[in-house]
């Protein structure tokens, strides 16, 4: 390979459900897959390597659900990689593609996946067996409460009240409104967020991101491929993922390594990610950003991780003043976010998807206008595992 | 067109061994109704619930240090819907800074009136005191002690 730049050459995305009954697992793939081939404008024979975006297997019922995925993304006599971080697995599954690329040992590779959620009867009782059996199973512990206790961290450090998170969901239904494959479309009101019920205090019902059925996939490859090809693409500039501890009591008590109420390595992410990209004033330089968050508290630790403000916190008052919304300083979670479509297995996928079709100027009634150069972030296991991209036009 | 489904169900027994390190810190909330921690070899940082090596120093904690029974609320959370294989709502739970410890361990808190979410959310703000109570007939499990307010 010669050139430096790893590039999106095809995207494809499900027009996200609840559920869709038309189609099984496999299949569910496939129409991402063959959206997103049909948008690089290739067939399955240019397709060296395949990596597979599937995160907890009983999310969609099946065991290593992968081995059916094969058929799906045209993986037979091809190597072919499952990628399962959480909810961050769709972003980890585009940057080992990028790898798979960037290392040279291949000019084309496919990254796809799907999740059938809204197919699972309680995704909490799932998401409880993500904690240790020694310790914190006994506990009601899932990723509604875990976040909720980030929101009570972040209200009590920063100030954040609940009316401030329901400006979080009334921008991105706002956006979601205007994006014909975000799950959940109708546009609310402060008043519905602060009248819904309460799930976990502080989040009430629209404060949480609904169980969503769809797929998605990415076609990238070789500067040298794209412009041998004559192909149009898209940048991968920056990539990276960092960790932190598994233990949530770790991280508030004395002296914490991290702090619940934020996210410590989703900024060590981007920090990698900036540095790679050459970024120096991501508040200055970031046109669009789509940053996981499933639930509204968590978007402003994930724009103060990202670095759009000056410091942890200062997300809360520009939420209010519109600067996150269409139209304003730094659009964020344009197509309405993770809290509103949540396919966990390719819900991080969707946000560098959603990126890449801004940066391109694809991204139909949901562009921001003149967008060179996006973020996208995953967060995945309990508030623990982050991977970031910058992508450029 | 008819679109048919079909159900399933997963029911998955699994007999969990718990280590040494858990072993010992449930025996000794069983026999002596007491929390201990681990603390960090060469570091005052005790480490609740504890665990048998550190993720800092990656080396393997040492001496055990009893902690609380009072400590301080670090996160709480009530929860007030119904999630299948999870207790019935509502319940308040969330993480103590034990004292003596330097991270902070789950658990129940209980004698809190949930009724008005905005009003418990003050009792249990944090910061709060609380003190870790033991069931009279302890299993050796996490569920044989939670946390009520202090006084």
């Amino acid at each position: 390979m010669s050139g430096d730049r790893v590039g999106i050459i095809g995207i494809g995305q499900s027009a996200f459900r609840a559920r869709r009954d038309d189609a099984n697992y496999p299949e569910l793939v496939r129409e991402a897959v063959v959206m997103a081939m049909a948008d690089a404008k290739m067939d399955f024979d240019a397709i060296q390597a395949v990596v597979y975006s599937l995160s907890p297997d009983a999310m969609v019922g099946i065991g290593n659900a992968e081995r059916l995925g094969v058929d799906a993304v045209g993986g037979r006599r091809k190597p072919f990689l499952r990628i399962n971080t959480g909810g961050a697995t769709g972003i980890s599954a585009a940057s080992a593609a990028y790898y798979h690329v960037a290392s040279g040992m291949y000019d084309v590779v496919l990254t796809a996946g799907a999740d059938k959620v809204g197919e699972c009867g309680d995704s909490q009782s799932v998401l409880n067996k993500i904690w240790d059996p020694s310790y914190e199973r006994p506990l009601p512990l899932g990723t509604i409460n875990m976040l909720a206790m980030s929101g009570v961290r972040y209200m009590q450090q920063f100030g954040m009240t609940q009316e401030d998170m329901a400006y979080v969901t009334v921008k991105n239904r706002r956006h979601a409104s205007l994006n014909p494959n975000a799950h959940l479309r109708k546009q609310v009101t402060i008043d519905d967020v602060m009248d819904s019920r309460i799930i976990s205090w502080p989040l009430k019902l629209l404060d949480c991101c609904p169980q969503s059925t769809g797929g998605a996939a990415l076609v990238m490859a070789s500067e040298k491929y794209i412009k041998d090809n004559h192909l149009d693409a898209v940048w991968i500039t920056g990539v990276a993922h960092a960790a932190e501890t598994y233990w949530m009591g770790d991280r508030m008590g004395i002296n914490p390594t991290a702090e619940h109420s934020g996210a410590h390595a989703l900024g060590r992410s981007f920090e990698k990610s900036y540095r790679m990209a050459g970024i120096k004033d991501p508040a200055k330089q970031v046109h669009v950003a789509e940053l996981y968050s499933p639930f509204s508290n968590t978007e402003f630790h994930a724009i103060d991780s990202a670095k759009l403000v000056a410091k942890p916190g200062d997300s809360i008052r520009p939420m209010r003043d519109g600067e996150f919304e269409l139209g304003g300083r730094i659009p964020v979670n344009p197509s309405g976010g993770t809290l509103c479509t949540n396919a966990i297995a390719v819900t991080a996928m969707a946000r560098v998807a959603e990126t890449a079709l801004q940066v391109w100027g694809r991204a139909g009634a949901h562009q921001v206008k003149g967008a060179k150069l996006g973020i996208a972030s995953g967060n995945g296991g309990d508030h623990q595992i982050f991977g970031t991209m910058v992508i450029e036009a | 067109m008819e679109l048919l489904g079909r159900q399933e169900v997963w029911s998955i027994t699994y007999d969990h061994a718990l280590g040494e390190t858990a072993s010992t810190f449930y025996t000794l909330i069983r026999d002596e109704a007491a929390i201990y921690g681990r603390r960090i070899a060469g570091s005052n940082k005790v480490m609740v619930p504890p665990r048998s090596f550190s993720d800092e120093t990656l080396e393997p904690t040492g001496e055990w240090v009893k902690v609380g029974p009072g400590g301080r609320i670090e996160a709480f959370t009530m929860v007030y819907e119904a999630f299948k294989n999870l207790p019935p709502p509502p319940y308040a739970f969330g993480y103590v800074l034990l004292d003596g410890a330097d991270t902070a361990l789950g658990g129940f808190f209980k004698g809190v009136d949930l009724a008005d979410p905005e009003a418990a959310a003050v009792k249990l703000k944090i910061g709060t005191r609380v003190v870790a109570k033991f069931a009279d007939e302890r299993k050796g499990e996490m569920l044989d002690f939670w946390f009520e307010l202090e006084g």
